[in-house]
Formats: structure tokens, sequence, C-alpha cells
């Protein structure tokens, strides 16, 4: 039976899936690489994948379009962001607890939101697969490079476009130094609390797009905890990946790889049981924490409270 | 390449500035003012409001009244990015730099670039190349800033200022963590500077550097202005007497004391640095209770090292260290604590205290599980309060209150408060790294008088020092390290300022005597 797992079509099925389940890991995890690189450390991740992976669907489902549906996904995400920067910059609060804080509330209201307005699960025809032309027709590589619907490959995208703007330009700069001596760019004239708004709120818009990714494009249906704890996962995504776009990538592959083997398993009816193979991405995050995690190139202000005159 | 001098500042003057902090006045009508081309000194104990007096001109902080004048007109400084756009440049007490980027990038943070969104390092990197041609601040643009020795980042921080083209330069403290020869580089430097139209602030302890560089000296006490003197009409007596309000003894006295048995016996000790090298190696010492050793040598000469070794902070790899002929090589901290081992740490942030607990809180902090500050596993509130209170009355700690956080102390009453912790422990052993750097005059005659005070009490102690004088006026015995080696060690009658040079620069005692 396990040798199933060993068949051509098999191995594809997990590749291809494998690549589709890191999207939203990656957007969530991107996203919160920014605001843990500027020092403020979101908890709250997996609420705003839920409150956009709601907002996404209930749009796309009323309008049947899911670009209205992923602009809208973003924006609750980025209010959420805001919410969070709000809560963590200018009131100074505790991080870790507001990021919980603000997980329960995306949690509880995306909920509440399903029932009164939705009431039963429902599915859209989100964004259909789009296969890149001459590249998908190449055999076994086609299927499993380039042939998902466009989040997918905008996922992948994001990761070079992160690393140049984090390691190119001068926004990129502003971020680290921010974390990592806040004082210091105080000092330069940087706004500390501008910088921290501005990565909290992109890291907000990311999360919400990581929750549509679920709801309108891979998955195509709402319900109570959609995420069930991924936003958490690519939290702990961005201490795996060392706090660099292509160490989250990396991160992100072996998760979500590991997770389609899993899925696999349970379709091949191997005798293992069901828990343990829910469980097995998830030992292997804790596994990974333990003995992967680079922490040089932690910020050294992770979570702290910036107050100038201090330190 | 030309001075960068983009802003013109005639002159910048503060005048009544009111700053009060809770239970302080850190400024009390303070008028200040400098011109260009000049170098003006400001003086005053630890905790006078020197820093606090630059933080408000530099927008770190906003003045409660009064008001600053660039050019005779008011201005409103808000923010750093403010003062940076008058042309103010400020070199803080505590460096300012991101450790884990360039030299380059630490310049360039908060600049426009001329890429428009994009970084152009390559373009800063060279500018500076260019600036510290001119200026004689050796630095490479592309280390990484975690890399460099502190004399080499503090040229960064100057360098970041000039880069913005600053007219007014505020150094607050410029001197504490230099060797002699950087600090004759940085006059240099600052001379240069004054010449080509600069205004220089320059905040020192070390009245011998006030008088060498500046053009006039303001002595601030209590966060008043005492006096604003021309330095070529005043002398250091004078100056000592206007910070501290009193004659000030520049010398110790220091009575004759009895030694006894060898109390720290170190023997064949080698002990690995951070970068991975033997930072140690093979050093042998002997202090005898009742006895000052002094280390003398530029620092990172493997004294840090050695004192952690002895403070169990760092395991050594070869050699025994024994406190009154038993062996505690290896032992942890607290244990070495509970056998009267006391380490005054140069990294007294890192080592010393903890910043965001209480002053109180900082004073029993190696023995609050112990009488007299604890009942079996109680705090006993009582005796911690009027504990605490005799050790802040008997060292002069300047303190608000008890339950001030630490980190609102000035600088030398941390190091006042560090003391006060050792010594009241009554050690056996004493490791005294850099006592007094960054201390004022005063308190580093207090704290001077009490590690002599310590010889009658038995204790061994290893002082630790770049201050020659320092170590001259107090060691009974003087060893001077050079690349993780004892070179010799002199009498104190012995030991001369040529003997002990020669030492610095590598030559043992013994080839002196037979060159
Ligand atoms: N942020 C703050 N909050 C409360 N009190 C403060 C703060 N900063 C400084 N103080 C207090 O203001 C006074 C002046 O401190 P300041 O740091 O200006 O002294 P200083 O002259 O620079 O001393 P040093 O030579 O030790 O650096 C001190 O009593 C200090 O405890
Ligand atoms: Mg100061």
């Amino acid at each position: 039976m396990i040798a199933d797992l060993f068949a051509a079509n098999v191995i594809i099925g997990i590749l291809t899936s494998g690549i589709r389940l890191a999207t939203p890991y990656l957007y969530a995890s991107i996203g919160e690489t920014f605001g843990q690189l500027s020092g403020v450390l979101n908890l709250g991740v997996d609420g705003m994948m839920l409150m956009g992976a709601y907002a996404g669907f209930y749009v796309t489902f009323h309008t049947g379009n899911p670009w209205l549906g992923l602009l809208v996904a973003i924006l609750v995400g980025a209010l959420m962001g805001l919410a969070m920067a709000f809560i963590s910059v200018t009131l100074k609060a505790e991080q870790g607890i507001s990021g919980i804080g603000v997980y329960l509330f995306g949690l509880g209201m995306s909920d509440l939101l399903f029932q009164k307005t939705l009431g039963t699960v429902e599915t859209v025809s989100g964004f259909a697969p789009l296969n890149i032309p001459l590249l998908s027709d190449i055999p076994v590589l086609g299927t499993v490079f380039f042939s998902h619907n466009i989040l997918v490959y905008g996922a992948f995208l994001l990761v070079p476009v992160a690393w140049f703007i984090l390691n190119k330009t001068t926004l990129g700069l502003k971020i680290k130094a921010v974390g990592q001596n806040p004082a210091a760019a105080d000092a330069l004239g940087v706004s500390v609390a501008r910088v921290r708004y501005a990565t909290v709120t992109l890291g907000g818009a990311l999360a919400g797009l990581a929750g549509a990714s679920l709801s309108i494009a891979l998955l195509n249906v709402f319900q109570q905890n959609l995420t069930s704890g991924m936003g958490f996962i690519a939290v702990a995504l961005v201490y795996f990946g060392g706090w660099t776009p292509t160490g989250v990538l990396l991160g992100s592959l072996l998760f979500s790889s590991v997770n389609a083997l899993q899925l696999w398993v349970q379709i091949l009816g191997i005798p293992i049981p069901s828990d343990f193979a829910v469980m097995m991405p998830y030992v292997l995050t804790i596994l990974a924490l333990i003995f992967a995690v680079r922490k040089v190139n932690q910020p050294a202000s992770l979570s702290k409270v910036f107050e100038r005159g201090e330190g | 390449m030309s001075l960068p001098v983009t802003h013109k500042i005639d002159s910048v003057a503060l005048r009544n500035i009111v700053k009060r902090f809770p239970g302080v006045i850190a400024s009390d009508h303070v008028n200040f003012d400098v011109k260009a081309g000049e170098i003006h000194a400001l003086l005053g104990e630890n905790g006078a409001g020197k820093t606090t007096l630059m933080r408000i001109l530099y927008g770190l902080y906003q003045p409660d009244e009064g008001e600053i004048l660039i050019n005779g007109k008011p201005v409103a400084i808000r923010s750093p990015a403010d003062s940076i756009q008058l042309g103010l440049g400020m070199i803080h007490q505590h460096f300012m730099l991101v450790p884990t980027l360039s030299v380059a990038a630490n310049v360039a943070l908060g600049l426009k670039s001329s890429r428009g969104l994009l970084l152009d390092l390559e373009v800063v990197s060279q500018r500076l190349r260019a600036l510290s041609e001119t200026y004689g601040l050796r630095v490479d643009p592309d280390a990484m800033v975690w890399q460099l020795a502190v004399g080499e980042q503090q040229r960064v921080e100057i360098l970041k200022a000039l880069y913005r083209g600053a007219a007014l330069l505020i150094l607050d403290e410029p001197t504490a963590v230099l060797t002699p020869q950087e600090v004759d580089e940085l006059f240099v430097t600052l001379r240069r500077m004054a010449a080509e139209g600069h205004s220089l602030i320059f905040i020192s302890h070390k009245l011998h550097e006030v008088l060498a560089i500046s053009h006039r000296v303001t002595v601030l006490r209590n966060g008043r202005v005492v006096q604003t003197l021309n330095t070529a009409e005043t002398s250091r007596k004078e100056l000592a007497r206007l910070m501290v309000g009193r004659e000030v003894m520049l010398r110790v006295e220091r009575p004759e004391v009895q030694f006894g048995a060898p109390r720290l016996v170190i023997k064949d000790l080698w002990v690995t640095g951070d970068k991975g090298l033997p930072a140690v190696r093979g050093t042998s010492l002997q202090i005898r209770s009742g006895e000052i050793l002094g280390i003398a040598g530029v620092s990172g000469n493997g004294q840090r090292e050695l004192a952690e070794a002895i403070a169990g902070l760092r395991k050594p790899t070869q050699g025994q260290i024994l406190i009154d002929g038993m062996d505690v090589t290896g032992w942890r901290p607290e244990k070495l604590i509970l056998n009267g081992l006391a380490y005054i740490s140069e990294e007294r942030f890192r080592d010393g205290v903890v910043k965001d607990l209480t002053v109180e809180e900082n004073l029993m902090l190696e023995q609050h599980g112990h009488a007299p500050f604890a009942r079996g596993i109680f705090l006993d509130f009582g005796r911690i309060a009027s504990h605490t209170q005799e050790m802040i009355r008997d060292f002069e700690i300047k303190t608000p209150s008890r339950q001030t956080p630490l980190r609102n102390l000035s600088g030398g009453n941390i190091q006042k408060l560090i003391l006060a912790r050792e010594l009241t422990r009554k050690p056996r052993v004493l490791i005294a790294s850099q006592p007094t750097r960054g201390v004022d005059i005063g308190s580093t005659e207090y704290i001077h008088s009490r590690l002599v005070a310590q010889r009658a009490e038995q204790t061994a102690t290893l002082l630790i020092s770049e201050d020659l004088d320092e170590i001259r006026n107090l060691s009974d015995r003087i060893a001077v390290m050079y690349e993780g080696r004892i070179m010799g060690v002199l009498e104190r009658e012995d030991a001369s300022i040529e003997k002990l040079g020669l030492m610095m620069a590598g030559v043992s005692v013994e080839s002196q005597e037979s060159g």
C-alpha cells in the first residue's frame, strides 16, 4: 500500500498540490516577514486570513466576480492590519497579547458574518486554472508548475519582489533598521511609527489575500475556521525562514509538500490513523523550529515597544 | 573633495531651557550658545543634565520652557528629522548604529537616494571614501558595523553627521570609549572641522581633554549653568571646583597596608574570545589580600576575557583559578558570588544591571535570595528598604527615589550603584573593569577612595583600566597585558610611564632590561 505513494501519477499529484497549497502560506508569511523585520510580531495573521477569506468569498458569491472579491479581501485585511498597527504602535500594547486578540476577533467575526449572511456552506467558481501557453504543455513539469490559478503564480512572484524591496530599496533599509535599532533610525529622522504602520498594514493586506486564496481560488468554499490555524503556521514559517523571503519560500514549500503527502496518504487509504497523518505537518513545524532556526537574523527589537528617549 | 557644509550656521543659542523629569529638573533655565568655528565644551558631573540639554537641541526631547535660536531666529525642533534639516548632527553617548547593516547602509539610512526609491549604496560608499579621506576618518564603507571596533564605530557616527552636511556637531562623551591614540586622532579631526567653520559641542569628564580642545567651557551643576569661561583663562583646578562645588583632590591617599597570603591565584590560564581564537594565552598572576593589582594595556588585548573567566562568565580552556586556595575554575557566577567574588563589568548595561528594574531591585539583584533581603522564600521588604536606602546614601547615588527605573539614572550614578552593590557584600576578591569610564571627577574620586579602602578590608583587587593615571594612582603592582599575554609585572615604584608604554606596545620587561 505504501508503495502506491511512489506511482508516477501520485508523485505528480503530491508535487502539484504541494505547490498549490504553498500559496496561502506564502502570502501570509511574506507579509508577516515585513512586519517582524520592522519589529512587530503580529500573531493575528490567522484572524486576518479568516476575515479576508470570508469577505472575498461573500463578494464573489454575490457578484460572481472573483477579482472584486479579491480586492475586498485585501482591503479588509489591510484594515485589520491598520488596527493591529494602531494597537501595537500607537497604543503601545503588548504585541503578543494584542495579536491573539485580533485573531480571536477575526475568528469570531468571520463565523458570525458567515452564519448571518450565508448560513450554509456554499461554493463559488473562483479563479480558474490558467494554463501558461507552451510551458503547460511540457509533460509532467507542465502539470506540476504551469497549470495553476493566477493567485498561485502571484504568490511565487511575491518572493523575488519582497526580496528586492528588502534589499534594494530605501524602504527596505528603513524596515530593517527600525527592527534592529529603532533608536538609531529615529535619531536619523526615520519615523519608526510610520514604517511600522506600513509593514503591519501590508502584512494585513497580504493576510487577507492569503485568506481569499483559500476561499476563492484553492477550495472555493467558506466555512467556520476555514484556515484552521494556517496563520499561526505562517508566523512560524517566518522564524523558520530566518526572516528572509527565500527562507520563507523554502519553509512554505516544505510544509505544504508534507501537507500534500498527508492528504494523499488519506486519499489512498494507507492505514496510518488519519489523526497522525494530519499531525505530521505540525510536528514537522516544531522540529524545524527547534533545529533549523538561525536566530542571527532575528530583528533585535522584535515585539518591543519603541519610545523615544529611552535606552 | 571639499567641505559639504550645506547649511550656514553662524550661531546656535539655547535660551532659558527648562526640562523636568519625574523628581528632577534636568535643565533649569539654561542659557548656552555656540558660534561657527568654535569648540564649546560642556562640563558637569554625572546627572548634571548635559545629555538632556543636547537631546533637547537635537529634537529628541521637547523642552518644557525656553527656546532655541539659530542665527538669531527662533526655530521649532520637534524631532531629529527637523534638526538634521537645520544642519545639526549628534554623536550619542551610546552609539546609534544598526549592527547588522554595513557602514554605507548605516549612513544611507533615512537619506534621499539619488536613484529615487532604489538604494544607491555604491554612490554613498564612494562619497564616504572621499569624506573619510578628507577628515582622516578611516573606515571601510562595505564592512558590517558589528565587526567594527568601538573607535571605528565612532568614526562611522561622525561620518553619518558629516555626510548629512551637519554644520553643528554635538559630541556626547566621544572620548569615553577611545584609547589615548584614538583621542589624539579625533582631536585632529575636530580641530580641522572647527577651522573649516563647523560649530562643535564637546562633552567630556576629562578636564585635560576639555582644556586641550575647547575655546570656551560651560559648567553645569544640578541642571543649572554655573559659569561659562574662556578656556585659555581657566585651569584644571578651577574647573573641578566649579563642577563639583568643592575642592577636589586629584590624587588619592593610599595608607600602607599589610598584605596577606595570595587570595586570587591564576595559573597558566587560556581563554577563548568571541572570535573563536584564544584571547588569553597562558596568563599567570597572584594577588595577595589587601593588594590592588592593576592591569594596563590597550583594550582588546584579552583583559575582558580574563575578567569574564574569573567572574565565571566564560569557561577557560586550560589553566586554573584559585580563591584562597580553593579551585574555582569553571564555577557558575552564583556560586562564585556566594564565595566572595565581586565583579564590576566594563559592559555595565549588559552584565552589570537590569535597565528595566528599579534602583532598589538592582541593588539587591545578586543577593535577593539571602539575608538581609530575604527570609526563607519571601522578600523582606522592610529590610530591603532600609538597606538599599543606606547604600544609596553611603555611595552618594543620585536618584529621585528607590523606585526609579534604573534606565533613568545617568551613567555615573549607575556605576556608583554597581559599586555599592558589589562592595557592600564585603568581597574577598574584586574584579574592577574600567570602573570609572564615563564617570565624573567627583564620583571618580569617590570610587577610587572606596577601592583603596577595600585594601584595609583585605580584599584582593584586580583593576583593569585603560586609564594609565588611574592604574598608577591605585595599584600596588602593575601588569601589562598584550595580545593575551602578561608582558611583566612591575612594583608601583618602578612603573614609569615609559616602561609601561613600551610594554603596552609589546616589549616585555626582560627584553627592556637586557636591551
Ligand atoms: N528619560 C528620563 N526620564 C527621567 N529622568 C531622566 C531621563 N533622562 C535623564 N533623566 C534624569 O535627568 C538628570 C540628567 O541626566 P543626564 O543624562 O542629562 O545627565 P548627564 O549630565 O548627561 O550625566 P552623565 O555624565 O552621567 O552622562 C539625571 O538626574 C537623570 O536621572
Ligand atoms: Mg550623559
